[in-house]
């Protein structure tokens, strides 16, 4: 069985304005959204800002309420959860944000920053605190002399690795890492994407891996899913996605990364002007608007997503 | 193969340094380069490396103090650090003009788009107000926006991000410049909107023959407009390349770091999940490192890279590379003088 499943997930916000607040219309920033995790598995989750990628993430966690569906994690619904149940259940369902300088508390130093979870969920005597969190560092490749320290005090890259320790801290078994090496050097990006690949071996842990960089999340990913505009418009393996991408939206985007090898030329699939706004998406496939192959029936039927043969499922009506 | 004219821009011994409170920064630390009349020259390098500050210096767009810039950058035969104010306005804009990073905060949010792209035209060509609103609609026409002409009409925040982008680039091109610095101008585009905006670049380069100088830290992009390449380590150009050379056979350990760490689409089967790294992070420009500033993270160094600097090692007629482990032995001999 999956360790996660998530199920129909919706998020609409409500658009507010005037003296009485009117409700004007909704935001569906998440629309329908169905997928599984394995566990010690990766998942990778890539789309365009706007996308709905980072409230999809926020959503299964509680972190915002959702407006619908269902999240099963290790056999207990979420949506269930109220109060201290659903701390508890954080414990063991992690997340890495993106930015790594507001994702710390500027007046905790690392020891407490890391210790937080631990003396939120654990009854630990000091002296036991002070080796979990030394353990922690090390395991994350910071020399645990830097407990001290503050976060001003450290690079991008080292406070990204004072992130994953916090989120390692109370030994979960699942991470969702929303961005987690965007804000970073290409050669510190290296280090914390090796670093992620070596936790998820050593301790088996599975991640929902949320970025818009596809040759980040092809490296990192089993399986990926792409969005566009709170839909998942394709689903497959990272060797299937990558080598035969069958929505024309994810051969886009595949076409447009630029290749860093000279020699190679690669046939360009420009679409046309922008995403449209998730307030007034349009009719149809969402992606009509852009679609270099669309017909008649885009503009007038929503596509599912369904399965196209090993796993490989896709939301066109012409794949 | 350079083009045998002589060089639209020549960078020499360009130094920046910030005085703060905390000490001399030295950002941009004797740079030299040249641009060629219609090449684009990439400038390659993580953040903090001196690339932008380079552009900056270049046009003189810092505030000294706390910046002081030394050296020459001659463009078209003129010194610019030698100019008076007034001149130095004439060439921004002018001769030189400059696409910027952030589209969102480099326009100005209470004057119109047009507005902004007819100030330009206005103070460099002396145009008419009616000429210059006309061109304004023209030059957005260029840039492929549909319904330019009441898109002049509209203020920044109507635009979204690839179209900010685009009327940056109309904005820098309205004067038909010689030389665009373009400081990461599809760094904060999706890549869709990057795809076209890389696009319609290249076109207007063709079109108008424009030199480009385009500052970014992704080799991708790099690969996919640039024709030479520089790479800048700690405010240093470490390594000077054609675009297919330094990919193929990247000689500083810094490049070959680069290009290591990047991970790449369809090449997971053969690297597997590990990149390669580049151990330890960036100098900070307060305790540069002595010797080659480099050598903390190279595994390749000498013991000879900690305590020398390593002389720029020129390769071929067009490439160059600044490390100890390319010099002859004569070089290694002599390195008390260098």
């Amino acid at each position: 069985m999956a360790l996660l499943e998530v199920e129909d997930l919706k998020k609409y916000f409500v658009v507010k304005r005037g003296f009485f607040s009117r409700n004007t219309g909704q935001v569906r920033a998440v629309d329908g959204v169905s997928f599984t995790l394995e566990r010690g598995k990766t998942l990778g989750l890539v789309g365009e800002s706007g996308c709905g990628k980072t409230t999809l993430g926020r959503c299964i966690l509680r972190l915002i309420e959702p407006t619908a569906g269902r999240t099963v994690f290790n056999g207990t619904d979420l949506g269930q959860l109220e109060g201290g149940a659903l701390r508890r259940m954080r414990a063991g369902f992690q997340i890495i944000f993106q930015d790594p300088f507001s994702s710390l508390d500027p007046r905790m130093n690392v020891g407490q920053i890391i210790a937080e979870p631990l003396r939120n969920h654990l009854k630990l005597s000091s002296s036991e605190m002070r080796s979990r969190v030394a353990d922690l560092m090390e395991k994350v490749g910071l020399h645990p002399r830097q407990m001290v320290r503050y976060p001003h005090e450290f690079s991008g890259g080292q406070r990204q690795r004072i992130g994953i320790a916090r989120a390692l801290a109370l030994n979960p078994l699942a991470i969702i890492c929303d961005e987690p090496v965007s804000a970073l050097d290409v050669s510190i990006q290296a280090q914390v994407i090796n670093l992620l690949a070596r936790l998820q071996e050593e301790l088996n842990l599975s991640y929902l891996f949320i970025a818009h960089d596809l040759s980040v999340v092809e490296h990192i990913s089993d399986r990926v899913a792409v969005m566009y505009l709170g839909r998942i418009v394709e689903l497959a393996s990272d060797e299937q996605l990558y080598r035969n991408p069958l929505h024309p939206y994810s051969r886009a985007l595949l076409a447009a990364v630029p290749v860093p090898d000279p020699e190679i030329k690669k046939e360009k699939i420009l679409l046309e002007g922008d995403m449209p706004s998730s307030l007034s998406p349009p009719s149809g496939c969402a992606f009509h608007t852009r679609c270099p192959v669309r017909k008649e029936i885009c503009i007038e039927q929503a596509p599912v997503l369904q399965d196209v043969g090993d796993g490989h499922r896709v939301a066109c009506h012409f794949a | 193969m350079n083009p045998p004219e002589a060089p639209l821009l020549a960078v020499r011994n360009l130094h920046t340094r910030f005085h703060t409170l905390d000490g001399v920064v030295n950002a941009v630390d004797g740079v030299d380069f040249e641009v060629y009349p219609g090449e684009t020259l990439g400038l390659v390098g993580e953040s903090g490396c001196g690339k932008s500050v380079t552009a900056f210096s270049i046009l003189q767009l810092l505030r000294c103090p706390p910046a002081e810039i030394q050296g020459q950058v001659e463009f078209e035969g003129v010194d610019l650090l030698g100019l008076d104010k007034e001149a130095v306005r004439r060439i921004r804009g002018g001769g030189i003009s400059m696409i910027f990073q952030e589209p969102m905060t480099s326009l100005n949010p209470v004057l119109k788009i047009g507005e902004q792209i007819a100030e330009g035209v206005r103070v460099h060509k002396k145009m008419t107000h009616r000429q210059s609103r006309r061109w304004a609609v023209e030059m957005l026409r260029m840039v492929r926006i549909s319904s330019p002409g009441s898109r002049a009409r509209q203020y920044p925040h109507k635009f979204s991000g690839g179209m900010r982008q685009r009327a940056m680039i109309a904005m820098a091109l309205s004067c038909r410049p010689r030389l665009i610095l373009a400081d990461e101008p599809t760094t904060a585009l999706d890549v869709t909107i990057q795809a076209q905006v890389m696009e319609l670049m290249q076109e207007l380069k063709k079109e108008f023959n424009t030199a480009i100088v385009l500052i970014t830290h992704d080799l991708g992009v790099i690969a996919e407009m640039a024709s030479r390449v520089v790479v800048m380590y700690a405010g240093k150009i470490v390594e000077e390349a054609p675009v297919r050379e330094i990919f193929k056979d990247p000689r500083h350990p810094y490049t070959r770091g680069l290009l290591g760490s990047i991970p790449v689409i369809g090449r997971k089967a053969e690297t597997g999940r590990r990149l390669q790294e580049i151990p330890g992070v960036v100098p900070s420009p307060m305790e540069a490192p002595p010797g080659c500033r480099f050598h903390p993270r190279c595994s390749e160094a000498l013991a000879l890279c900690s305590t020398q600097p390593p002389p720029v090692i020129r390769l071929t007629d067009n490439r160059c590379v600044r490390c100890w482990l390319e010099a002859g032995d004569n070089e290694k001999k002599t390195s008390d003088f260098v």
